[in-house]
């Protein structure tokens, strides 16, 4: 796999705070990947650092494998930190235009990247008219002219409304469906966990888990079952070997596995034994699930 | 390099403030060339200023060079609102997240004040070229042509000047505050001074001191013309005073006032790199 950004033993303290604390991971290419945190875990220090807007403490970072210089690098990639910043008195072409001519690259794109985020219409306009998810949307027009290598997103539908986010949401979809390698940070998590495939989790600067996210943690995943006699159904699930705990909670049973078992062969099983479900869900912990648990595991 | 040009002109050009100063500027440049234009016509005192001899080869480069120099402040307003915008729009950092370095930040900035002060001489060059051609009582090529190095002193003052205004822009990162700070400055580290010096040792004393100061070096790159005139000098002989001084640029005046604009663009450099954005 090509390496795209290779991050070592980063750190980087603000007077007495340790923002990032000797964090380690790698981007590889064509991957969707997402940093997880809460606010204020360094995920904006973090990208701070490898776009070269952050001094570093110590650690080390490289792009493309260290073959290029840094600021190099960045115009193969395509970025947008927090806000979206541009020149309120220019129009949103003269402001691509001014990136393009900090990027090295042709003008060509302007229109084609403009009618992707679909502000087509509105071109001509001073930046400053524009409305937050204009704005925003403008910014992901801009960190693609290049046809970047990766592109990196700092928590892109903070504060849009519900519309805004999901015009944002349907354009990353569409770059990554592209092959476009994408670096998402946010502290929303089913938003990561619709797009992204690897993630980076961050608390208090330091990393809990980077990997898959199916990996997350080691979980056969769960069963929701109902029957018209619950207490037989409990009964029998206390006897098989194959769960680990199972909770009751509004007639609901929750039946965590330990083991691979499939909802066929249990409810087949079931029904063997004369218990008839009413109710039979197979799941997953959601992302969100798993990160509670992550972290709750940590701060013990 | 050109790039990085391009890149500041489209961000000026693109600022009406900017776009208005910028031009008022040069229009008040050639306003100056409204003075000749002055007749006083006072019954018993009638006089034409051009008649005075301030548009005579070469005192004309000396006195055109020293009065332009004022208009310097109208440009030390986008000077410092180029970099200060930068800021407070927060697109410093997106021009480094989009591959701009540090290093051609800085650049791009310092040939924007390079390409200022050379138009401005080359402009002042034009506007005393014709004015002396019309009005100079002198008209030999080699006349013409003498004491130019007033044309290069005025050039390393502004360069010094506008380093001065953007460094200051770096610092405070406000045009407001950084305006407000370079008065302040003028006023505190340099007038004040100046004046204790002068009243308790001598004017000589105080000049030698100021100017190695940033102002007091720009400001002593070209000597004031007034006191070179004949009128002026006639004058003051009439009361037994005699003016005569060396009105010749001075090398190491410019030097000082190079080396200001190395330390400015440097720290300006230094700055940058340091801080976290």
């Amino acid at each position: 796999m090509e390496k795209i950004l290779t991050v070592k033993n980063l750190t980087k303290k603000f007077g007495y705070l340790t923002a990032v604390k000797n964090l380690s991971f790698t981007i590889e290419k064509g991957n969707v990947y997402g940093i997880l945190g809460p606010n204020g875990s360094g995920k904006s220090t973090t990208l701070g650092i490898v776009l070269n807007v952050v001094n570093k403490t110590s650690g080390d970072f490289s792009w493309f494998d260290g073959s290029i210089n840094t600021h190099q690098a960045l115009k193969k990639v395509g970025a947008i930190i927090e806000r979206p910043n541009f020149y309120p008195y220019m129009t949103a072409v003269q402001n691509l235009k001014l990136v393009c001519k900090i990027k090295e690259v042709s003008e060509d794109k302007i229109e084609e990247k403009l009618a992707l985020v679909g502000l087509l219409d509105r071109k001509n306009s001073k930046f400053k008219t524009y409305s937050l998810g204009m704005k925003q949307r403008l910014a992901i027009a801009s960190a693609l002219l290049n046809d970047p290598e990766i592109l990196i997103l700092d928590e892109p539908t903070n504060g849009l409304d519900p519309q805004g986010i999901h015009q944002i949401r349907e354009i990353i979809k569409i770059i990554a469906a592209q092959g476009t390698t994408i670096l998402l940070a946010s502290h929303l998590l089913d938003e990561v966990e619709k797009v992204c495939s690897h993630v980076v989790i961050l608390r208090k600067g330091e990393k809990l888990y980077s990997g898959r996210v199916d990996e997350m943690i080691a979980s056969y995943g769960f069963f929701e079952l109902k029957a018209e006699d619950n207490e037989a159904l409990l009964s029998f699930l206390k006897l098989n070997p194959n769960f680990s705990s199972l909770e009751e909670e509004n007639g609901i049973i929750t039946a965590n596995l330990k083991t691979e078992l499939s909802a066929t062969e249990l409810n087949k099983e079931l029904f063997n034994s004369g218990i008839i479900l009413s109710h039979l869900v197979k799941r997953k912990e959601s992302l969100e699930e798993q990160f509670l648990e992550l972290t709750k595991n940590e701060s013990n | 390099m050109l790039r990085l040009l391009q890149i500041e002109f489209i961000k000026l050009w693109n600022n009406r403030a900017s776009k208005v100063l910028i031009l008022s500027y040069f229009i008040l440049m050639v306003l100056i060339a409204g003075i000749s234009m002055i007749k006083v016509d006072f019954g018993p005192l009638k006089f034409h200023i051009a008649d005075v001899g301030i548009f005579n080869f070469p005192y004309i480069w000396h006195f055109n060079t020293f009065m332009a120099a004022f208009l310097k402040l109208f440009l030390a307003i986008v000077i410092v609102s180029m970099i200060a915008n930068e800021y407070s729009n927060k697109t410093i950092k997106q021009n480094l997240i989009d591959g701009l370095s540090k290093k051609e930040l800085i650049l791009s900035k310092f040939l924007t004040i390079g390409v200022f002060s050379l138009a401005s001489t080359v402009f002042i060059f034009l506007i005393s070229l014709i004015l002396g051609l019309i009005y100079s009582d002198f008209n030999e090529v080699s006349i013409i042509f003498s004491d130019l190095e007033y044309l290069l002193a005025y050039f390393v003052k502004l360069i010094g000047f506008f380093s001065f205004c953007f460094f200051v822009g770096v610092l405070v990162k406000r045009s407001a505050f950084a305006l407000g700070f370079l008065f302040i400055w003028f006023i505190g580290a340099e007038i004040i001074p100046y004046t204790y010096l002068a009243s308790k040792y001598s004017k000589e004393v105080a000049d030698s001191v100021s100017r190695f100061f940033p102002f007091g070096s720009m400001w002593s790159t070209i000597t004031e013309p007034f006191s070179r005139l004949n009128v002026i000098k006639s004058a003051a002989q009439q009361v037994g005073e005699d003016i005569s001084r060396d009105y010749s640029v001075q090398p190491l005046q410019l030097l000082i006032v190079l080396c200001w604009t190395t330390i400015f663009i440097y720290l300006s450099y230094v700055l940058l790199k340091k801080r976290d954005l």
